[in-house]
């Protein structure tokens, strides 16, 4: 599967290159950028999808699923026992209204969602669904709905030892539950996974967190002005990004905070809207689906290679057991760290059990995927990529779709995926940021420099072609996963004592709800 | 019961006209006054990951700010009229939080001044004392 996957890479990169630029032939600056990165990174991608000995499945992937399941067991299906207590603690109900005006469960939610909701909903769907076929989403689902577990174990300990400085803000995320953790524990070795997390929190802000959404966000304006060199986009939105994190310009921040939600909402509310034009296609297309993810429908790889690309692009978009979203959980106002593991729950559900399924459902009821007409079966090309009606792959196949309903939808879905790639970077450079101080100390300095480097890297991004770009950041992102899950496994006997804990006095009434 | 007037209070010309209102209430019925003010927050907006990690300080410095520059300046004012005065800063919707407060405190009456605002956006959006007058436990007192 592995050498699927890698042709998968270079048929993406393959497509890239005839579909248009004249700029990349001749030799251009992302010619080389393209190339210098992806033999640096070759080595790095191939340690991290290496298959188990004699097979085709990739051992991260195993990995995720795994732990998904493990914790999704080991708390009892938490994610559905707990869903409508989630969703009452995302309300208020049980805040304590003398803390209004601290950060509030919502706030929380809504910032960490903003970092994980984005391209991969949009173009990693689409490339799951153009690789794996319909199948993947299923496989997609059924990982997010697993997915619910890890997030509540990692949430709930980014909370749980967050430290507190005296100042009144906050730190946490995985350094510092493998640090205080296993050192509470009496175990080993946290500091050193604490470090290692730290160096693939950096590497997966740079990649995944950054030069994936600038290089998505390249094609998309190429796809509407023309081609032009994806330098040029890397030198603007590096400057946007520049102005905002160095130069602390909080308007252009506050402005997509603000317009990223109602994105959000206009984009399942368009999806939704296609999908009930295409009433009598629904049955076709669970059907398609659900036989799939089991055959395959002539998808490289069969039923395997649906499975892999569903639990990975879920992976990369929910980020579940990647440990990204306890950084960004652990500034809420609460007295029970894991209430806001309940909160977190609900956001691998609404990332890709909702989101992710929008778009997989209108990629597949609009007809993109080419099926041959006598078989029935999808056609999977020489690279592994299946056939769609233009050649469209990853965000281009996602607008295409929409757009085979609403004409000017590609324009919305550019604006739209120019939004989400900036929000999802801001999110991003803050998480390596948190990494980056964690290893080398607080200080403006030091602080600059990193943000420095997370500029360049937008440039980078938007300037490589998409395969080694996509290969790279899903590595460095499953890299984080290693660790943090590793990790997660020894600590999850402390989030199932406050669990125990907190259900009790829940049930006794000792906890109750303010309003 | 003596009398207990709440003033929604901002350091704006209008609260201004309104705490002086109830100061000659007060000192005509023997009643005291509660000095309210609201922090506009609600907690279903949008932060960065950054303004998160600072809410908690930035809080701090917001309710130490409300007390120096605008009730403690106020509170000796009244003081020196000889009115007994207590104070309250809070966070949330203002109409909301100051009726909250009414409740709370066992007020018997509300006091806040308008400034005449007939602004297109005051007319779509309603402004602090008409969503007052709706929602007041207490009697409630407009100020000119």
């Amino acid at each position: 599967m592995y050498r699927n996957l890698k042709y998968a890479a270079n048929a993406a990169a393959a497509l890239a290159l005839t579909s248009a630029p004249a700029w990349a032939q001749d030799g251009g600056i992302d010619e080389r950028v393209n190339e210098m990165f992806a033999n640096s990174t070759g080595w790095f991608v191939s340690f991290i999808f290496s298959p188990f000995p004699g097979t085709s499945f990739p051992w991260i992937v195993a990995w995720l699923v795994v732990a998904a399941t493990v914790f999704t067991l080991y708390f009892a299906f938490i994610q559905f026992r707990a869903f409508g207590h989630s969703i009452s603690l995302v309300k208020g109900d049980y805040s304590d209204p003398n803390d209004a005006g601290e950060v509030s469960h919502f706030q929380a939610l809504a910032t960490a969602l903003s970092g994980t909701v984005g391209l991969g909903n949009i173009a990693g769907v689409a490339v799951a669904v153009g690789i794996g076929g319909p199948g993947a989403t299923f496989w997609m689902i059924l990982a997010g709905l697993m997915g619910m577990a890890s997030k509540f174990t990692e949430c709930t300990l980014g909370v749980k030892y967050r430290n507190e400085y005296e100042d009144g803000t906050v730190s946490g995320g995985p350094m510092y539950y493998l640090t205080k953790g296993f050192a509470e524990r009496g175990i080993p070795g946290g500091k050193i996974l604490a470090v290692m997390f730290s160096i693939f929190c950096i590497l997966g802000a740079l990649g995944g967190g950054n030069m994936f959404q600038a290089n998505q966000a390249h094609q998309q304006i190429s796809g509407i002005v023309g081609e032009y060199p994806g330098w040029i986009t890397g030198v603007l939105f590096a400057g946007v990004v520049f102005a905002v994190i160095v130069g602390g310009l909080k308007s252009i921040a506050k402005v997509t905070e603000k317009v990223v939600p109602f994105m959000g909402v206009m984009y399942v509310a368009a999806a939704l809207v296609i999908i009930a034009m295409n009433a009598d296609k629904i049955g076709w297309a669970f059907g398609q689906i659900f036989e799939g993810a089991f055959t395959g429908l002539g998808v490289a790889g069969g039923m395997v290679g649906a499975l892999i690309q569903g639990f990975k692009r879920a992976a990369f978009s929910n980020e579940a057991g990647v440990g990204s979203a306890a950084i960004a959980h652990s500034a809420v106002r609460t007295k029970e760290p894991i209430t806001e593991g309940f909160v977190s729950l609900l956001e691998p559900f609404i990332d890709t059990v909702v989101i992710c399924t929008m778009t997989a459902l209108v990629i597949i009821i609009s007809g993109q995927l080419v099926t041959d007409p006598e078989t029935g079966l999808y056609i999977a090309t020489e690279g592994g990529m299946l056939q769609t009606v233009d050649g469209n792959t990853g965000v281009s196949l996602t607008s295409a779709a929409f757009a085979s309903a609403f004409s000017w939808f590609p324009y919305i879905l550019a604006l739209a995926v120019i939004l989400f790639a900036f929000s999802t970077m801001i999110s991003w450079s803050y998480y390596g940021l948190k990494a980056w101080t964690y290893l080398f100390g607080e200080g403006h300095t030091k602080e600059l420099v990193f943000k420095i480097i997370f500029c360049i890297f937008v440039i980078i991004g938007a300037a490589a072609n998409l395969g080694p770009v996509i290969d790279f950041s899903d590595a460095a992102i499953f890299a984080m996963a290693v660790v943090n899950v590793f990790g997660l496994y020894f600590l999850m006997p402390i989030v199932k004592a406050e669990l125990e804990s907190y259900l009790s006095r829940l049930k006794s009434g000792e906890i109750k709800k303010y309003t | 019961m003596s009398e207990k007037l709440v003033v929604g209070y901002d350091g704006s010309a209008a609260s201004d006209r309104a705490l002086n209102f109830a100061v000659e209430r007060a000192k005509k019925e023997g009643g005291s006054v509660l000095l309210a003010h609201v922090l506009e927050w609600s907690p279903y907006s949008f932060l960065t990951p950054q303004e998160l990690e600072e809410r908690h300080k930035r809080r701090n410095e917001e309710l130490a700010r409300a007390k120096e520059a605008l009730m403690d300046p106020a509170v000796a004012r009244i003081s020196e009229d000889g009115v007994k005065v207590e104070t309250e800063i809070r966070y949330g919707h203002i109409a909301n939080t100051l009726a909250a407060i009414c409740s709370d405190t066992n007020a018997t009456q509300i006091v806040i001044g308008r400034d005449g605002e007939t602004s297109i956006g005051a007319r779509v959006f309603g402004s602090v004392a008409s969503s007052l007058a709706q929602v007041a436990p207490v009697p409630c007192t407009i100020v000119p």
